[in-house]
């Protein structure tokens, strides 16, 4: 099996490490894992994505055009990529920072107001986190072990404060139901 | 086995070159290899090596000049202008034979261009980069894991064959993460009784340099080196031949180009066409027998680049008339993408290659 997944929002709000997470796990569940940023102009406007590619077979191109699981933290990101979503894929929207509905009608949509769940839950910024919970959750892929030991490998040594907070923030996200 | 970490491909570039026993950088940053820079000077310092961010590219291409003169596994890396700049210099290292490893996280242009990536140096890689008549070895990584293993066997070629090896990236390569083991052997750098280390008094001096105003002299060096060259395109040309055997139509791709290409060569496959994919890894020396292999069942042949078709000319040279030969390709820091690699794999197998 494979799929792709495509992390979207503004610089800051974590995504290219929510990726790295997502990435890390595929790699310690012996899968074959790409992590791309983007680093071009469209960083520059204040837009950052990842792409993830999780895959039993060898990843061909690292690229992401049609993900299969969008995770949209801005309104511009949503704009551009909810197109480009595969057809019965997924795209979970940061519905504290996005006012408007998913249009497609042949994908899955999941609102999760990740920012406000995460600023409740002491810190906003780590709303990426939650995101990234409440998607492991649904995908059915939530292994406590192995997201444990995938958030070790990215939480930086200069960071370890805050290992306890990202663990607690992809919890509230797997245990939040619409 | 080691454990498999995810990695850059720059980082992994700057791991590699560590773990090959390079203790000297020498670099001047510019987008997309930085990381190289920002993991070296990291790390040199805790390992008793040396890393220096100089004044200009220039002046890194010469500190590199310096300290392989004096016998040490040296490398810079920069991105297309910056290699421009280091031209001259890689065609002194090439007039006085020595050995270094330098990495191209290419990026689109001509001019400063963009930051985004691209393969539109393979010429000036494969034909030297800088004057005169000389070449470098230059290897093609695709992966994260052979960033790490083409920079450690970089240093060996360099150091046999008493030449300059390029790394040649592009800035997906060298942006993305993959796992990457670093478990593999490496070799111990041969002896150099030509490198400038004190005479201790007790033999000749050496001297490393590429001026020799008497021609005769210059001609023979340059003889010399192209023997060397011959031996170098018998034993090292290597590439990854995927799905070939009985394909129709064969892709020629390298780096991201071949990931890319990969992708519309299983589906191409999947839809019932004979395709395949030869992934030079070695550009220099270009893989010809490669090509020679597949031609019996060949009807067409797409080289699939980031360029306006620049690799295309050593296929057109290695299939020699024997099929025709297409360019597919995006350019300005765009990848083409699987389902434009795919529709001409069918647009060429419709014309049944003719």
């Amino acid at each position: 099996m494979k799929r792709e997944f495509l992390f979207s929002g503004f610089g800051g709000q974590g995504l290219l490490f929510s990726g790295k997470v997502l990435a890390y796990k595929g790699l310690i569940e012996d899968k074959n894992v790409s992590w791309l940023p983007s680093y071009g102009p469209e960083m520059r406007g204040g837009t950052a994505s990842c792409g993830v590619i999780i895959s039993d077979e060898p990843v061909g191109a690292p690229i992401v055009l049609h993900p299969d699981v969008l995770v949209a933290m801005n309104l511009p990101s949503l704009d551009r990529y909810e197109p480009a979503v595969k057809p019965g894929g997924l795209i979970l929207v940061d519905s504290s920072l996005i006012g408007r509905k998913v249009e497609r009608t042949d994908v899955s949509v999941l609102y999760v107001p990740a920012t406000r769940l995460a600023d409740e839950n002491g810190t906003s910024t780590l709303a990426n986190m939650v995101l990234v919970g409440r998607l492991l959750a649904e995908l059915g892929e939530y292994n406590e072990e192995t997201v444990d030991t995938a958030l070790q490998k990215c939480v930086s040594a200069r960071h370890q404060d805050l290992l306890e907070l990202n663990r607690k923030m992809m919890e509230i996200g797997k245990n939040y139901e619409e | 086995m080691t454990e498999k970490v995810l990695m850059k491909g720059n980082e992994a570039i700057a791991e590699a070159a560590i773990r090959a026993g390079c203790r000297h950088y020498f670099g001047y940053p510019i987008t997309p290899q930085t990381e190289i820079a920002a993991y070296m000077a990291k790390r040199m310092p805790k390992i008793g090596g040396t890393f220096l961010q100089a004044e200009s590219e220039i002046a890194a291409i010469n500190m590199v000049y310096g300290v392989s003169a004096a016998g040490k596994r040296v490398m810079t890396s920069s991105s297309s202008p910056g290699i421009s700049l280091k031209g001259e210099g890689l065609s002194y290292l090439a007039g006085a034979d020595l050995p270094a490893v330098i990495v191209n996280a290419q990026r689109g242009g001509p001019g400063l261009g963009g930051i985004q990536p691209s393969q539109s140096d393979y010429f000036q890689a494969t034909r030297g980069g800088g004057h005169g008549d000389y070449h470098m070895i230059v290897l093609a990584p695709a992966s994260v894991q052979e960033m790490a293993e083409l920079t450690i066997r970089g240093f060996e070629l360099a150091d046999e064959y008493r030449m300059t090896a390029m790394i040649l990236a592009d800035g997906t390569t060298g942006q993305m993460m993959e796992p990457v083991s670093f478990d593999f052997e490496v070799k111990e750098p041969p002896a150099k009784p030509w490198a400038t280390t004190g005479t201790k008094m007790a033999r000749p001096h050496n001297i490393v340099n590429s001026l020799y105003l008497v021609p005769e002299e210059l001609e023979q060096g340059n003889l010399d080196r192209y023997a060397r060259y011959e031996l170098i395109k018998e034993k090292e040309a290597k590439a990854e031949m995927y799905l070939t055997d009985d394909a129709e139509i064969v892709i020629a791709a390298f780096g991201i180009a071949a990931r890319v290409s990969r992708n519309a060569v299983d589906e191409a496959r999947a839809n019932g066409i004979k395709a395949g994919l030869i992934r030079p890894i070695t550009v220099w020396p270009f893989p010809d027998k490669a090509f020679k292999s597949v031609l019996p069942h060949t009807k067409a042949v797409l080289s699939v680049e980031l360029s306006m078709g620049q690799m295309i000319e050593d296929v057109l040279l290695a299939v020699n008339g024997q099929a025709p030969v297409t360019l597919v390709n995006r350019v300005g820091g765009m990848i083409p993408s699987p389902e434009q690699v795919y529709q001409a794999i069918v647009e060429a197998a419709k014309k049944g290659g003719n």
